[in-house]
């Protein structure tokens, strides 16, 4: 904190008005001036950091201290059962994850769940701001209407889904059914399972990134669009030459934090998944990393165990934001 | 009982921390007894339990209240099994957050008692218990190798089996109930020959039974040693009990004798609402669920017959942490609750069967028919079930190792249509990353 303040500072207000004048002797007065100054120094200098201690504190306690505690777990072996007895066993629970098929298909399917839901949500939300972004009769109600699916709870869309995509008396088979095809297993197949799953985190985060999309593409000054439109440009053409890279910095946004939002993808699969949610299906078709991880943890007992999984999820993460910064600084060295 | 979801996030537990905690625990709770009476003079004694115990229900806590005006009761209910026993093992480790009685499953019973069982009370010791109130097989669940016995049973899940008598009928199968248990008595291959003779001539759009996972349980719960024999060895890479109720479970697959459903999730019930299947293996709890998913339209179409062989399928016990505020008094309570008087009245309003003999007897049981059922004399079926069910050895990681059977490999043949063996494969390699320390 370097930012010094005046140190020379008149209170008007200390000065006693009321009653004969009392003129205190120069000392004191010299001593309670230097007082109210250091005192003001260290207000500006400390207040600030008053100010953030609160989250700073809670955040260690359920924050720093939680991840730091998982990390020195993840070298032990520490059962549920028996939580009073732990077991270095240094990097034996990250080597058995290297040869853990269950882990690798953990991974394999958070990606692909990933980018089957993280690809159309984002594009279906370009479109969709789009069009929110010409000149539309009720505005608001298009734009609220958008965040709907974002304001459901996980549990009630999925519980809702569930229904849908039911074998033998779900909506979805039925319209199947009508248009001539044979109804699908969409919690038994491989690709039916990833594809349901990925239908509910479309659903409900394309209005999200819609919004955003829409903020920043009100801020697009109009001239670029007034030139483009004066070259003859299509409404198309407008779209891909001026709106596109105006919002490359907000889409590599939504790109970082929709694959946050996919590594950690857990409420909507173990909701799919019925009464042994936590597998992801009978071959674990769509068991997440999360998944995985809750699967170790609170139903095999094994937290040792788990605390691997959730800090290999945690370095994952690192990667990927690494990577959404290295993307951000060449877009910017591109401009 | 089992069923779908929970929408906790795992967090992890400073175990380091533990000792400390206890004692502070332990401290704590030695404050408190010293001044136990709440406010209005009267000690709170509180009860954990998951799903519906039922105690509420049939009055059992006022009635105790009354009995003992100083004594008021409290329950905490956390609707699922798997997401109660996680909690229960945290707050155990660290002697806070307990109930002065807490119950516990079956299937999780060897864990906590390998783990966790010096931190809960020896209940043979307890006032009023008497041992030979219980199911001899029920009593042994809960007994340590030292002879402590740390829970009280409660309900049990004798096997019966469920069947809709207009589907029978239909079918060209018998439809009284003596009839139809003679069918396939002795044998549960002999329940599959019925369901073939039910697959010739079944009613447009039903099935069998609705699952093979179903089937698997009724089955493997007969035998005395399942997943491990007495002395500890696992049997559950290829023991006669799993072989056989595999067996069964993938042929009742492969024949199409299954609706293909999984227990306990929507589609089950929707399929009970539109009487899709003509049987179920039920233990006495799901008497209520068949009523409450067939409804009305189910009404005097389902009935009960006895099944194959005796068995029991999960059941609970209470117990009473060292670390609990009232111990004596939880004690005391626990002993009330599981005394065989209690366990019929619980019957009684809620189809929880009573693991004590002596209950049978009682007029809750002994006159009980179940007018939905067709007036069947369910106590009579079940209790036979009970006092025939073996004493089954538990071991370590059961629920883990039970749902690699009937969640990951049954269905694999079920539903997903593959090959039974790489799906046994596949129940293996996922025991085997369960049990593997």
């Amino acid at each position: 904190m370097t930012s010094a303040p005046p140190t020379t500072v008149e209170d008007p207000g200390a000065e006693p008005a009321p009653g004969p004048p009392r003129v205190p002797p120069a000392a004191d007065r010299d001593r309670r001036a230097a007082w109210r100054t250091r005192r003001h120094r260290w207000d500006v200098r400390w207040s600030p950091y008053a100010f953030v201690a609160p989250f700073f504190l809670f955040f260690s306690a359920f924050g720093l201290f939680p991840l730091l505690w998982t990390g020195w777990a993840s070298l032990h072996r520490l059962e549920l059962t028996d939580m009073s007895r732990m077991e270095w066993t240094g990097a034996r629970n990250y080597l058995r994850l290297l040869h853990d098929e269950f882990f690798w298909n953990a991974l394999g399917n958070t990606f692909t769940i990933g980018v089957l839901s993280t690809v159309p949500q984002l594009l279906t939300a370009l479109c969709l701001a789009h069009l929110l972004h010409q000149r539309l009769r009720a505005a608001t109600f298009w734009r609220v209407a958008l965040l709907t699916p974002y304001a459901t709870s996980v549990a009630a869309a999925t519980l809702v889904f569930v229904l849908l995509y039911g074998r033998d008396y779900g909506l979805i088979n039925w319209a199947l059914g009508l248009a001539g095809i044979d109804p699908v297993d969409w919690q038994n197949g491989t690709w039916s399972s990833r594809i349901a799953v990925s239908s509910i985190v479309v659903w409900r985060w394309t209005g999200y990134n819609a919004l955003i999309y829409l903020a920043a593409m009100q801020a697009i000054p109009d001239e670029l669009y007034e030139s483009a439109a004066l070259d003859g440009a299509s409404r198309i053409r407008q779209f891909r030459h001026v709106t596109v890279p105006s919002l490359r910095p907000t889409i590599l946004f939504t790109v970082v934090v929709s694959t946050i939002g996919a590594t950690q993808l857990f409420g909507e699969p173990l909701l799919f998944g019925g009464a042994a949610g936590q597998k992801g299906g009978a071959s674990h078709q769509f068991q997440t990393l999360g998944l995985y991880l809750y699967e170790q943890g609170w139903f095999g007992f094994h937290l040792g165990r788990a605390s691997a999984v959730a800090w290999a999820m945690f370095l994952i993460l690192l990667l990927v934001a690494a990577v959404g910064g290295l993307l951000a600084r060449r877009l910017r060295a591109d401009r | 009982m089992r069923g779908g979801t929970h929408g906790r996030r795992p967090r992890a537990r400073r175990a380091g921390a533990a000792p400390a905690a206890l004692t502070a625990g332990l401290l704590l709770a030695a404050a408190l007894t010293g001044c136990a009476a709440d406010g209005d003079g009267r000690t709170t004694l509180s009860v954990g339990t998951f799903g519906v115990f039922g105690y509420r229900q049939a009055g059992l806590y006022a009635e105790y209240e009354r009995l003992h005006p100083e004594i008021r009761i409290k329950e905490n209910v956390i609707e699922r099994s798997d997401t109660y026993f996680p909690q229960f093992l945290t707050h155990l480790v660290t002697g806070s957050g307990l109930a002065d009685v807490q119950a516990v499953e079956v299937g999780t019973l060897h864990d906590l008692a390998a783990g966790q069982g010096r931190r809960l009370e020896d209940l043979s010791r307890a006032p009023g218990v008497r041992r030979a109130d219980w199911l001899g097989w029920k009593w042994a669940q809960a007994t340590d190798p030292d002879g402590r016995t740390i829970g009280l049973g409660t309900d049990i899940g004798p096997i019966a089996v469920c069947y809709r008598k207009d589907l029978f009928r239909r079918a060209g199968l018998p439809t009284d109930r003596e009839a139809v248990g003679r069918l396939w008595a002795g044998d549960w291959r002999k329940y599959l020959d019925a369901g073939r003779a039910y697959r010739k001539r079944a009613p447009a759009g039903t099935v069998f039974t609705d699952s093979a996972a179903g089937v698997y349980n009724a089955a493997v719960h007969g035998y005395p040693e399942r997943y491990y024999d007495r002395s500890g060895r696992p049997l559950y890479t290829g023991g006669p009990a799993v072989r056989a109720a595999w067996d069964l479970a993938v042929r009742a697959a492969r024949e199409g004798l299954t609706a293909r459903l999984r227990q306990f999730e929507k589609p089950w019930d929707q399929a009970y609402a539109n009487g899709r299947f003509a049987t179920v293996a039920c233990p006495p709890w799901m008497l209520g669920y068949i009523k409450e998913k067939s409804g009305d339209a189910g009404r005097g179409q389902w009935d009960v017959a006895a099944a194959p062989r005796p068995a029991n399928w999960g059941g609970s016990f209470l117990t009473v942490p060292k670390a609990a505020r009232h111990r004596a008094q939880a004690m005391a309570l626990a002993a009330w609750l599981t005394a065989p008087a209690q366990q019929a009245r619980l019957f009684a309003r809620q189809s929880s069967f009573p693991s004590t003999p002596a209950s049978y007897g009682m007029p809750e049981l002994r006159d009980a028919r179940n007018p939905y059922f067709g007036g069947a004399p369910v106590a009579r079926i079940f209790a036979r079930a009970a006092e025939g069910a073996p004493t089954l050895v538990i071991g370590p990681h059961e629920q883990q190792i039970g749902t690699a059977f009937t969640d990951v490999g049954i269905p694999q043949v079920e539903q997903q249509g593959r090959d039974p063996r790489a799906a046994w494969a596949a129940a293996q390699k996922e025991i085997h990353n369960a049990v593997d320390e």
